[in-house]
């Protein structure tokens, strides 16, 4: 023992201890005093700007009048669309894992390996990768190919499809968590009674794990709803009179709105309510799926 | 070895290993045909490993082995020709815990049936009605054959999991321990149907029951540590056993 913590030996045990209980309960309570701090300065100074119309209006003036409707469309529609191109291929991935692969095979363990360096990777090299694998590979394929020139710039499907790289361990896993809780003897009696593999599993362990998939996709969606890094050069622009007309446009985004009203705001003092109100909406909108998944997962459970 | 009636499963030299361990010592047997033979033994003796290898379903197992012949109506099950899928269509299975896909009871039961055929709604209706009445479910559940089975009682799904093979209509029936997790008056009414089917099916069961065997079976085969100790005539196994570990066992000596 080195010297300082030498006197520690006279302290009495429960004096260590109580000491202990009093630095864990501070941290404690600081968490939840930070958190509740935070939301309250957030709701203060943003409900009053929280309006109908800065729900339905278009950014005027620089984004310093007006609402937020085209960021708000663009955050679902990105979403959905990540959710369309991520989420079958997350459940394949799953199934594969699950119900296919040896746990000892090679494959599989390469596969798992992928997926948690993927879920390590910081979202600014998903925004890197966008650029350099979706527009300037495939894009401009695409392009090429065709004779158009849509595909090879940043667009809405550039960004959902990074997303949806990006949201795939968090589809992987709770997908695969999913499957793996229908019960064994589910899928014995469907063998039993000469179903082959792949239909005790399309028939069988899928539709018992719709709930944990569902759980997933709308972990994934809450995930890529707040992620702004991964899709900075991919296709999302910081101001638009239109909402996108095809997946090709480029589309505002409320995380990104947010970012361009705290640093490109020609007056940051008056678009601060603005940004107050921007973060509300943001907030309720990844609180209610993180929510909405918490609910079905525990509805999952008790089933 | 008793040869009254035809032999329905032949199987001679049959083995199998997890890994490393052998779990079952060249087992050679014959199954007779539209009888019920039942299969006791200690836990762990491999009567249940063999019953799951007359339909493969050890294949599920990573690392099982198997040497060794099972032979189904003269055909050799684990030759490369056979497909696994339409075998165990004609070996159905019973299993100890009784789970009903969270379907309809009918949904249940029409499972099998349309997995690889289209079927009108008249013949569905039709085999949904005689497998359950064979299964002796009929009356308590005909007029709510559109409900959850999850609804139904544990011995009620198990009856509804025995109508649910018999539905597609296969030769042969296994079950392993289909009563152990069963009240009494649900145990006797699988019994007595147990009982009913074996005038049109063979069927395999494996009880943890001495009694259950002596109510229910033709024949008998004791198990130990993996080898068959002795296979005779239900009666004869009981009253006058051929081997001394089986009389040990049946009279409650060990086990």
């Amino acid at each position: 023992m080195s010297a300082p913590f030498a006197n520690l030996k006279t302290i009495p045990r429960r004096l260590v201890g109580a000491f202990a209980v009093g630095v864990a309960a501070t941290a404690a309570v600081a968490v939840l005093g930070l958190m509740l701090g935070m939301l309250t300065d957030i709701v203060i100074k943003g409900a009053p700007h929280t309006t109908w119309s800065f729900l339905t209006e278009f950014p005027r003036n620089s984004n310093m009048e007006g609402g937020i409707f085209p960021a708000l469309a663009g955050t679902t529609l990105l979403v959905m669309l990540m959710t369309v191109l991520g989420v079958p291929v997350g459940t394949a991935t799953a199934v594969y894992l699950s119900e296919y692969a040896r746990q000892s095979s090679s494959l599989a363990r390469m596969v798992r390996f992928a997926v948690n360096t993927l879920a390590g990777v910081p979202s600014i090299v998903f925004a890197l990768f966008g650029v350099g694998f979706f527009i300037q590979f495939i894009g401009k394929r695409i392009d090429a190919f065709t004779g158009s020139s849509a595909f090879g710039d940043g667009s809405l499907l550039w960004c959902s499809a990074t997303l949806a790289v990006l949201t795939l361990p968090v589809v992987i896993v709770s997908v695969e968590e999913a499957l793996r809780a229908v019960p064994r003897e589910l899928r014995e009696a469907s063998l039993a009674l000469g179903a082959t593999k792949w239909q005790t599993v399309w028939k069988v362990v899928i539709p018992n794990a719709t709930s944990g998939i569902l759980t997933g996709s709308i972990l994934a969606v809450g995930r890529g709803a707040g992620e702004v890094a991964a899709i900075l050069f991919v296709g999302v622009t910081y101001s638009s009179e239109v909402l996108p007309g095809a997946v090709t446009d480029k589309f505002m985004h409320l995380g990104y709105h947010l970012l361009v009203l705290s640093t490109q705001s020609p007056d940051v003092e008056a678009a601060l309510p603005l940004q107050y109100a921007t973060t509300i909406v943001l907030l309720a909108l990844t609180f209610f799926l993180n929510f909405a998944a918490i609910f079905i997962r525990s509805r999952l459970r008790k089933a | 070895m008793a040869k009254d009636h035809r032999t329905k499963i032949h199987a001679s030299d049959f083995s199998v290993f997890y890994t490393e361990k052998q779990a079952l010592f060249n087992i050679s047997i014959d199954i007779p045909e539209h009888k019920v033979t039942a299969f006791i033994g200690p836990s762990g003796c491999g009567k249940s490993t063999f019953l799951r290898s007359m339909n493969r379903m050890n294949d599920l197992i990573e690392g099982v082995r198997r040497t060794g012949s099972m032979i189904i109506d003269d055909v050799d099950i684990y030759d490369k020709s056979v497909d696994v899928a339409t075998l165990r269509r004609k070996v159905g299975m019973v299993f100890q815990k009784s789970i009903p896909f969270p379907k309809s009871i009918y949904e249940n039961i029409t499972y099998g049936l349309t997995l690889n055929e289209k079927r009108s709604k008249e013949e569905l209706d039709h085999i949904v009605e005689s497998s359950l009445k064979k299964s002796a479910l009929w009356d308590e559940v005909q007029h709510r054959l559109h409900h959850s089975a999850m609804g139904l009682s544990g011995g009620q799904q198990q009856r509804l999991c025995i109508a649910r093979a018999i539905a597609v209509n296969p030769e042969i029936l296994l079950m392993d321990e289909p009563c152990s997790a069963l009240d009494p008056i649900s145990t006797a009414k699988v019994e007595d149907l147990i009982a009913e089917l074996s005038s049109s099916y063979t069927i395999v069961l494996v009880t943890h029951s001495m009694q259950q065997a002596a109510r229910v079976s033709d024949y008998t085969g004791f198990y130990l540590m993996g080898k068959l100790v002795e296979f005779d005539k239900t009666r004869t196994v009981f009253t006058s056993p051929a081997q001394k570990e089986t009389e040990d066992y049946i009279t409650g000596r060990f086990g």
